[in-house]
């Protein structure tokens, strides 16, 4: 699959730097850890990705080694930028637990901050959010807050010290893509911080399309994971993840709905 | 050895054991019977976990330095949770 790609980024060049919170970022495409058919299929996946940042989940090491070791024996921490989630939170509180709970595993102070409001659709407890992003900001913490596509929710997020604001583009792990192209445009273009689409999207034209909205990037786990063949399609999220930012900074023609000649309609034979 | 420790007539104090000879601890949510006197370090010893590798909560007090696990002696009752990263979105 190496051959696929020059070894040089597309995107060298051509794209402004990826900074969050004053640290650059070599890829705008962030990738999830979870899911995989085995460690090994993981690891591949991640490295075709080309992504620097990478989700990890935080949870009560199995005593009687009855299931897989931590993560860690897995992935080179030196190699990727580990960011800790608090998937699994109900509660402002247990949000705040975990994420103290992953900075003292030394790496860094940053957390993507999820508090679940509903299990079934796993949507965001907005109220629940905002307090989290206040206590860990106050504590010290980068926090990425994945949200709603709600522009008002976005807005009190980045006032309430969020460094990243991650809206959804459709439900955690459901593979629908882009819903609301509109809200995720108005986000972006009202915001400050950097605006990192998490969860929904389901393949790579969902990735470029969402990019193209001119967001900073995006952040996705299942795509990959449940892929038939997750190395080829993180080789696809790549290409789609930089050719929907390319196509972005470059500005696409305005639509219309008449056709316009492309050849010369001068010059034709009698 | 220029650094080993001075000679003394007193064992360690990890080494003591005192009533019963156990104490059970609430590890990860199940009761776990360790030797009396056993220290946090001691703890992840016998569990074979790499302090390095996992980070632990003793009665909801998270412990930043990991030095202090060998000076923090267990009880009867306490709550550890001992949680590490895994694959997660």
């Amino acid at each position: 699959m190496t051959t696929l790609l020059s070894p040089a980024r597309p995107a060298e060049g051509l794209d402004t730097p990826f900074v969050i919170a004053g640290r650059e970022f070599r890829s705008r495409l962030l990738v999830g850890t979870g899911k995989y058919a085995s460690n090994d299929a993981m690891v591949r996946a991640i490295d075709a990705s080309g992504a620097e940042v990478v989700t990890v989940a935080v949870r009560r090491v199995n005593l009687d080694r009855t299931r897989d070791e931590g993560i860690l024996y897995h992935l080179d921490p030196s190699r990727f930028f580990l960011l800790a989630n608090t998937a699994g939170c109900y509660a402002a509180d247990d949000a705040v637990r975990y994420a103290r709970l992953a900075r003292a595993a030394g790496f860094n102070e940053w957390v993507k901050l999820e508090v679940i409001g509903d299990q079934e659709t796993l949507l965001p407890d907005t109220a629940g959010l905002l307090e989290a992003t206040r206590t860990l900001a106050a504590d010290g913490f980068k926090v990425m807050a994945y949200s709603n596509d709600d522009l008002v929710t976005a807005l009190r997020l980045e006032d309430a010290g969020a460094v990243a604001v991650m809206p959804l583009a459709s439900p955690i792990g459901s593979g629908l893509g882009l819903l609301n192209e509109f809200s995720i445009r108005t986000i972006k273009h009202r915001l400050s911080v950097p605006v990192i689409v998490d969860a929904g999207v389901g393949t790579a034209s969902d990735a470029c399309l969402t990019m193209e909205q001119g967001v900073d990037g995006i952040l996705m786990n299942t795509a990959l994971a449940a892929a038939s063949d997750p190395v080829r399609m993180a080789t696809a999220m790549r290409c789609a993840v930089d050719a929907g930012r390319l196509a972005y900074l470059a500005g696409r023609m305005p639509r219309r709905e008449v056709a316009v000649p492309s050849s010369p309609t001068e010059g034709l034979l009698e | 050895m220029p650094n080993a420790p001075p000679p003394t007539i007193f064992p360690a104090m990890s080494d003591i054991t005192v009533g019963s000879g156990t104490i059970t601890p609430v590890v990860n949510g199940e009761a776990r019977s360790v030797s009396a006197g056993s220290t946090m370090g001691d703890l992840l010893r016998t569990l074979a976990l790499d302090p390095q590798l996992v980070v632990v909560e003793h009665n909801r007090t998270i412990l930043r330095d990991r030095a202090q696990y060998d000076a923090l002696r267990l009880a009867t009752g306490d709550t550890i949770e001992i949680v590490h990263f895994v694959g997660g979105g």
